[in-house]
């Protein structure tokens, strides 16, 4: 799967959306319906699936399903 | 045979002003659509400036003697979880087996934040299988509004008063202490911390001033560190018990926010109807948050036997416990 799918299918699971919602450009909070918790958990499972660790302050920064994609690949995870 | 430990009675109490999501709105910039969404609260007991923790202890190990049939005479230890003791000595434990009557048996109070309880279930079940008790009162009490900083809208909409009591005993029938996990990780303990008033940072006027007494808490850290927690501490108990997720009638955590219980619920992949949410009455009362549920569930008739509870709880320290308790058919 790519990561693009990947990314997706976990936003799917934690938010309850659509996958054609999940797009580049949405936005967790604005688009996706997303509260300030939501994103917590979110990381939280972009944290166990891709073994990585997004400090506070990261996370602070990714607001869009692109800026989560653009941070895994610039962090090492493999397409 | 092997010695065994059971809860035979619990008992609980609060104080009777109620603060109401509406109150806070008048004293923070808050809403009462944000404390629901967030944190699952409605309503929390505080206590008056004339009442402390050992006051609502007594009374919910009153309560639990009563459940139990216990006599002051027949309790051989009592110890109290709190992060808000009466004093910091003498213990707040010593104040209460004084007021139950007990006769000069031994008291003491020991902090593990919201694991309070939780850590005192497996100390109590310790001591019975060792043989060094028969009969301990255990006991998590806390008056956390003392300590709230009303101005600090992200924390003070989350804390309450409350105290609640399990009475211990080497002989059933009741609640079987089955397999169980704890630990801490005081790297992380910046995370939740009252950082004036002991011999780090002793109470003067400048502490007082800076708001150093109060709870300071950094809570999408904690809302992480909670989350992982409470999942392995289940886990691993259910692990040392032998007892499948499948086979667990009743979820009992730690009530600090809705929104972690129900993660705690989904790892466990239990529906609602086995999990027992009063956080919505109560708030977050640390210590006292999982016996006063365990009461409320036993007084409601919520866990007739044969019952596989599982208790949960994590908190300041950071400290993480779960236990098993089975109450035999
Ligand atoms: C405390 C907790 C409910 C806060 O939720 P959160 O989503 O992490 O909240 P944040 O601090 O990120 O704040 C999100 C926004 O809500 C605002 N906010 C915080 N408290 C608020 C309140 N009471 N009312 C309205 N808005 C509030 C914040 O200012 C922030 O606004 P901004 O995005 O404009 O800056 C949550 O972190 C939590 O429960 N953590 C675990 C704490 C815990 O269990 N502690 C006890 C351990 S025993």
């Amino acid at each position: 799967m790519s990561l693009e799918n990947r990314v997706t299918e976990i936003i799917v699971n934690k938010l309850g959306v659509r996958a054609e919602e999940v797009s580049a450009e949405a936005n967790f909070q604005t688009d996706l319906g997303a509260d300030s918790l939501d994103l917590v958990e979110l990381m939280m499972d972009f944290e166990d699936s891709f073994k990585l660790k997004i400090s506070d302050e990261d996370s602070s920064s990714l607001k869009s399903v692109g800026d989560v994609i653009k941070y895994l690949k610039a962090h090492g995870v493999e397409e | 045979m092997k010695r065994q430990a059971f809860i035979t009675g619990t008992g609980h109490a609060v104080p009777e002003a109620i603060l109401t999501n509406a109150d806070l709105e008048k004293m923070v910039d808050t809403s009462d659509e944000w404390i629901t969404t967030r944190t699952g609260i409605k309503t929390r007991h505080i206590t008056d400036s004339n009442t402390a923790t050992s006051d609502l202890a007594t009374t919910a190990a009153a309560r639990a003697m009563e459940a139990a049939g216990w006599k002051p005479e027949d309790v051989q230890a009592l110890f109290i979880a709190t992060v808000t003791p009466d004093h910091a000595f003498p213990a707040t434990a010593c104040l209460v087996a004084d007021r139950l009557g007990l006769s000069r048996v031994p008291a003491w109070d020991f902090a593990a934040g919201c694991s309070g309880f939780v850590y005192g279930l497996i100390q109590a079940r310790a001591f019975v299988e060792s043989g060094i008790f028969d009969r301990i009162l255990v006991i998590g009490a806390e008056c956390l509004t003392k300590i709230t900083n009303w101005k600090d809208r992200a924390s003070c909409v989350l804390f309450g008063d409350g105290a609640g009591a399990a009475a211990i005993s080497s002989q059933g029938p009741g609640g079987l202490l089955g397999g169980y996990h704890w630990g801490s990780d005081g790297a992380i303990s910046d995370l939740l911390v009252q950082a004036a008033g002991g011999s780090r940072n002793p109470a003067t006027h400048e502490t007082v001033e800076a708001g150093m007494h109060y709870i300071a808490m950094n809570g999408s850290e904690t809302f992480k560190h909670a989350v992982r927690a409470m999942r392995e501490s289940c886990l691993l108990a259910l692990e040392m018990d032998g007892t499948d997720k499948s086979d667990v009638d009743l979820l009992i955590s730690h009530q600090a926010n809705y929104r972690i219980i129900d993660a705690t619920a989904r790892a466990l992949e239990l529906p609602p109807e086995k999990v027992y949410v009063n956080i919505d009455r109560y708030g977050n009362t640390s210590s006292a948050s999982i016996p006063i549920a365990l009461d409320e569930a036993m007084r409601r008739g919520i866990i007739t036997p044969p019952k596989t509870v599982v208790l949960a709880a994590f908190g300041a320290g950071l400290t993480w416990a779960g236990i098993i308790v089975k109450w035999n058919g």
